[in-house]
């Protein structure tokens, strides 16, 4: 059975099947908090897609090591280093951004992503995979993050990354970059998301009953 | 004085869950039913104002004069979880009713990003000890007033006919919005 998952799926999974924001619901206060703007979004995916590869590697490396009732402590001893690394490195070269998304770069050492990944997927699965679960689903909220951020940018304040897409006559929607916009953007999405699969599943099942129903014809016609 | 703003401004104004965005998952995840609300909010309160003790002692007493401050994220956390398995057990010797109250809700705040923002912040704000109680203290009012006003709001909704595809997480998030709107009129009083 878990030599049939592809390496591409292993990849693939975490951007759309399981998408950790939208699907799996899972780090949602810095999914919220940093989406002010579409740079905010990225480089705070990229933070956290950086702590969850390392930290998915050495788990996943360790995983014989670790005696399975101190698991949980010793997780998050391996992330709170790699945290630290980041938010230093943050701090000495990145000083603006580090402000921009402040207590929520040492706050990734909390984040549900990475702790269910490892949990999940980095403790019983060989290096190789583990990296690719992890850069999959480090994609998946890169794309969360930069959708909910860009479209809160380009309503909010005109401009995507910073270069001004709508017209000066668009007067900006002030509420879009104040917490309120982004529980509202983030639940309509979630919200139209579900809506297709929804949909999406109902033509599924219609398309089945269909085949259903000709082969049932077809048998009647060879009865006949 | 100081100390009443830093109280209003930590559970009204810069309200933890609708304006700081801290502990959203069980802003989320425990606002379906009023008494689990209020019961989740009085446990958080309650390991708030111990962290924000501890984790100033940890800093200012410890980190900072022995120059360690880059250890400041895994210690923090490592107090955290330490801090949580303690509370749980003292709770169970001492009184078996909040026990059973609160119990499930305890190992689940140690994931809880509003208790490791907590800590953060008031190293960030520079808060005296007393000051960095009165924060624990209003952060844990604000935590419990947003999840119990979600959590009234979410009851109601149950007898409503919400689009299936809206059902669950995003409606919450929607009323959340609409929430966080209402306390921006609390954004002028301080």
């Amino acid at each position: 059975m878990k030599k049939k998952v592809t390496l591409w799926y292993e990849f693939f999974k975490g951007v759309w099947d399981i998408n950790p924001a939208f699907k799996q619901i899972l780090g949602m206060c810095p999914t919220l908090a940093v989406t002010v703007s579409a740079i905010n979004g990225i480089a705070m995916a990229l933070a956290t897609t950086f702590v969850l590869v390392f930290s998915s590697l050495i788990i996943s490396l360790v995983r014989k090591l670790i005696p399975s009732q101190v698991r949980i402590a010793a997780y998050i001893v391996i992330i709170a280093s790699f945290v630290t690394i980041v938010d230093m490195v943050m701090k000495a070269q990145f000083q603006e951004l580090s402000k921009a998304l402040g207590p929520f770069i040492p706050l990734i050492v909390v984040n549900c992503i990475i702790l269910g990944r490892a949990e999940a997927f980095a403790s019983k699965n060989t290096p190789f995979r583990a990296i690719l679960d992890a850069l999959g689903n480090g994609a998946g909220f890169l794309l969360a993050l930069f959708v909910i951020g860009g479209i809160r940018e380009i309503l909010g304040s005109r401009t995507l990354l910073g270069f001004q897409v709508l017209p000066n006559s668009y007067d900006p929607m002030i509420v879009m970059i104040l917490p309120a916009g982004a529980f509202l953007t983030f639940g309509l999405l979630m919200g139209f998301a579900n809506a297709y699969a929804l949909r999406k599943n109902r033509k599924v099942a219609e398309t089945n009953i269909f085949k259903y129903k000709l082969e049932r014809e077809k048998l009647k016609a060879t009865e006949v | 004085m100081e100390l009443i703003v830093i109280f209003i401004s930590a559970s009204i104004v810069n309200n933890f869950v609708l304006s700081l965005f801290l502990g959203i998952c069980p802003f989320i995840g425990v606002s379906n039913k009023f008494s689990s609300a209020v019961s989740m909010g009085l446990a958080t309160t309650f390991v708030m104002v111990i962290t924000a003790m501890v984790s100033w002692l940890l800093y200012f007493k410890l980190l900072l004069p022995f120059h360690l401050t880059f250890l400041q994220i895994p210690a923090f956390i490592l107090v955290i979880a330490a801090l949580v398995q303690f509370v749980e057990m003292v709770i169970k010797k001492v009184s078996q009713p909040l026990y059973r109250a609160l119990g499930i809700f305890l190992p689940l705040i140690t994931t809880n990003c509003a208790i490791l923002g907590l800590a953060l912040l008031l190293v960030m704000r520079d808060y005296s000890f007393v000051e960095s109680i009165v924060f624990g203290l209003g952060s844990g009012a604000g935590f419990i007033l947003a999840l119990s006003i979600m959590a009234g709001i979410r009851e109601e909704l149950e007898l409503r006919d919400v689009p299936k595809a809206f059902q669950g997480a995003p409606i919450t998030l929607i009323v959340a919005g609409i929430l966080a709107l209402a306390f921006m009129g609390f954004a002028g009083m301080i």
